[in-house]
């Protein structure tokens, strides 16, 4: 380690320490996708600025776009320093994770001048357009309508799961503009695309929570600027695929923080000491104690599958599997610990989000009901497992 | 999170997985291994004089006894790669034979045995008795003082190629207390040693009757040390295991995928349907972390405290993962999978047999759970 990236590492850990917030009088989001009340987005989209103002968000992207111009290790160095305060999430992660790399590989000259700052500094929220309510983890049967009309396209159509949509400047969208195409793949453009513009509305739905965080988004005669696509006409479902890549943390280039906090089996220790089965400690019970150890190995086996991950000579006979799993993995870990946590709650796993009783005021409550979110966004867990089959293992295609 | 070790790796590690990696593929396709399940011998004699040759029963043998001065993280690659190809031969009971004598032999034993394993020579641990317990220090075998030295009494279970082994590494009792011993092979009448039938039919196991064996004082261990000397056998015979388990587990699972890919039925390739895709991929997903925490295991070797904790996490996921993958590949090869031809049951059989020496998960996780979960 050089001694520039040293110094960055000890200084980052001390603005870590000194900033992050503590705890506050409501609900943090676990999850970008948990972002409901406007106190939430307002507390984070802060939060946001603060760090990328600090210089340890986007730290390795370009500085003439706005980014820190360092290299890929101080970043790594910075969302370590955040990882060891247990700072809050880099919530505007489909800008910073997704669309940002994306428009630095892809973009033109003037995209990276356009959003790359207002991405960092949380100025322009951005959100995704890949699901339809008919297509779903059929994702490639995409049918929103987007014709050329001079410098513009025109949109009709819906798209739905929007996270941030009620928030978002910008949307990276899948559409068809070509409904004779060869295949359906062949038909579909990828865009960058305002959301602010007459046509274009969003109407909040409802999760299993009880709570708000994402919208259908409906397109009636909508008009884009034609310079936002990104590839060819035609060329959509490929720009999509990467997009996705990383997405699922398959592929590097994001902007850094993290958008999901890890739950730790050391937390739920916790909850196993303060719960009582006849009169005794519910972690001496041998059963729960098992368990526990299984969380533990798991949460060991998904950082040393990271680390592994960036040791080529510990992974050269398969060096795509370890990226390919890690949102399957992460995601299917964070679902179960979280109904493992509620499970060691007795009777007051009854209980619910805003019950005095509540234990932790029903954080893993809303932790595992929110926890799907992330087993089915993105691709769900059974779409992941076609794709590793598919791709790592050389498996044949179910479609 | 609490430190359970990270992973990490040595060069000669590389070099030695690149090795072992064509050794193994080279010397045993799946043919020759048939052919060695149906032996006496249970391996090639051949192949063995090579691995002597090549000097990996010395890597982890310091230089001043005549070995390569290396370390356990060295022989894990080896380990895997005989796992991965279910190559047999005495290379892990001698391994931790050499362990069990640099720990806890005087120095006399490891100036005199040592150098011979370097150069080829087999020797193996006599630790488990018919209690069938995990816990090394649950033993009957005796040793009583006699004019001459020391006559022994008992029976040990599952020693690990006893025809091929020079010595024997033995536990008894002795004036109340557990003792180390290293029993010449010649000292042990053929009638004493009785082949197990054993479930994994690429190995050899024996029962080895004590009765009337008699050593001298030289053949103790050093009795300050049995205690220590007993706790690392037991994580290094863990460490090796999950080596083997996670290697074999490659193998069972590139099995299973090239049966998927080639087997049709209602007119598809088989791995099309998800029912029979899922599994495998959840299969390969968790062999990928049972690599990854059998690397860290390696590298973490021998350090209080992680390296504890890295062994037996391995070891249980190495264990459950080949279990699963095996027991899956079993069902997924249909009518095939029910015959002794399918390779399937194979790895199956070897999940069960290394779950049973040394500690199945279950009995890991106990352990882990006592070492983190503290009330």
């Amino acid at each position: 380690m050089t001694a520039d990236l040293k110094e960055f590492e000890k200084d980052a850990l001390g603005w870590f320490a000194e900033n992050t917030p503590g705890p506050q009088d409501f609900m943090l989001p676990l999850t970008f996708m948990e972002v409901g009340t406007d106190q939430q987005f307002e507390f984070l989209r802060d939060w946001q600025r603060k760090v990328y103002e600090a210089g340890y968000l986007g730290a390795a992207w370009p500085k003439d776009y706005g980014g820190g111009g360092l290299t890929q290790a101080h970043q790594d160095a910075a969302t370590k320093a955040m990882r060891a305060n247990n700072a809050p999430i880099m919530f505007n992660t489909i800008g910073l994770g997704w669309a940002g790399p994306l428009i630095l590989d892809r973009g033109t000259e003037a995209h990276k001048k356009k959003y790359i700052k207002g991405i960092l500094n949380a100025e322009d929220v951005w959100c995704q357009g890949f699901s339809e309510p008919e297509n779903g983890s059929d994702l490639g049967n995409a049918q929103l309508r987007a014709v050329r009309d001079g410098d513009d396209y025109v949109l009709n159509g819906s798209k739905i799961w929007t996270t941030h949509g009620h928030y978002a400047k910008y949307m990276i969208l899948l559409a068809r503009t070509d409904f004779d195409a060869p295949n359906k793949y062949a038909g579909l453009s990828f865009f960058l695309s305002p959301m602010r513009v007459p046509g274009i509305e969003t109407h909040k739905i409802k999760k299993l929570t009880g709570e708000h965080g994402f919208t259908q988004t409906f397109f009636t005669d909508a008009r884009i600027p034609a310079d936002g696509l990104i590839g060819d006409e035609g060329a959509g479902w490929q720009v999509a695929m990467q997009t996705l890549m990383y997405e699922r943390n398959a592929k590097g280039g994001q902007a850094g923080g993290y958008s999901i906090t890890e739950v730790d089996p050391l937390e739920i220790l916790n909850l196993a000491r303060k719960a009582e089965r006849g009169g005794k400690p519910v972690l001496e019970d041998p059963v729960i104690r098992e368990r526990l150890v299984d969380f533990m190995i798991e949460a060991q086996a998904i950082r040393q599958n990271a680390a592994r991950a960036k040791l080529p000579p510990l992974n050269q006979d398969c060096p795509q599997a370890l990226p390919l799993m890690s949102k399957l993995v992460m995601t299917e870990y964070m679902r179960e610990i979280n109904e493992f946590a509620l499970s060691l709650q007795g009777t007051k796993s009854g209980y619910y989000v805003g019950e005095p009783n509540a234990v932790d005021d029903g954080y893993w409550h809303r932790g595992y009901l929110n926890a799907f979110s992330a087993t089915i966004g993105g691709g769900t867990s059974q779409i992941q497992r076609n794709i590793i089959g598919e791709h790592a293992l050389g498996l044949p295609k179910t479609r | 999170m609490a430190d359970f070790g990270q992973i990490g790796f040595t060069e000669e590690q590389i070099d030695m997985l690149g090795a072992a990696e064509r050794f193994c593929r080279e010397k045993s396709p799946m043919d020759k291994v048939r052919k060695l399940m149906e032996s006496e011998l249970g391996y090639n004699a051949d192949v063995w004089t090579e691995i002597g040759a090549l000097g990996w029963l010395g890597i982890a043998i310091p230089e001043e006894y005549g070995g390569v001065g290396l370390s356990l993280t060295e022989v894990v690659p080896v380990a895997e790669q005989m796992g991965r190809r279910m190559m047999h031969s005495p290379f892990a009971a001698t391994t931790l034979a050499a362990q069990a004598i640099l720990i806890g032999g005087t120095e006399a034993q490891k100036a005199d045995i040592l150098p011979k394993i370097a150069q080829g020579a087999a020797a193996t641990l006599a630790l488990s008795e018919t209690n069938g317990d995990w816990n090394l220090e649950n033993i009957k075998a005796e040793a009583m003082p006699d004019e001459k030295g020391y006559r022994l009494s008992d029976t040990k279970t599952f020693v690990a190629d006893l025809e091929a082994a020079q010595w024997v590494i033995t536990t008894v009792q002795l004036t109340g207390t557990i003792a180390l011993a290293v029993i010449p092979k010649a000292a042990i009448p053929e009638t004493a040693i009785r082949r197990e039938v054993i479930i994994d039919e690429t190995k050899r196991s024996y029962e080895l009757n004590l009765d009337n064996v008699l050593i001298g004082e030289a053949e103790l261990m050093s009795a300050d040390k049995t205690e220590i000397a007993l706790g690392h056998i037991h994580l290094a015979a863990n460490l090796l295991s999950a080596a083997e388990l996670t290697g074999s587990c490659q193998s069972c699972i590139d099995y299973t995928v090239e049966y998927l890919g080639t087997r049709k039925q209602f007119g598809k390739r088989i791995g099309a349907f998800q029912a029979l895709k899922h599994p495998t991929v959840d299969a390969f997903v968790d062999y990928q972390k049972a690599r990854s925490l059998l690397y860290t295991a390696a590298f973490n070797f021998g350090k209080q405290g992680e390296g504890e904790i890295a062994v037996r996490m391995a070891k249980a996921k190495a264990e459950e993962t080949l279990s699963f993958a095996a027991d899956r590949s079993i069902q997924f090869h249909g009518g095939f999978g029910f015959t002794y031809e399918c390779d399937a049951q194979l790895y199956r059989r070897r999940a069960i047999f290394l779950a049973s020496q040394y500690g199945d998960a279950r009995y890991h996780k106990q352990k882990l759970a006592d070492l983190l979960l503290k009330a």
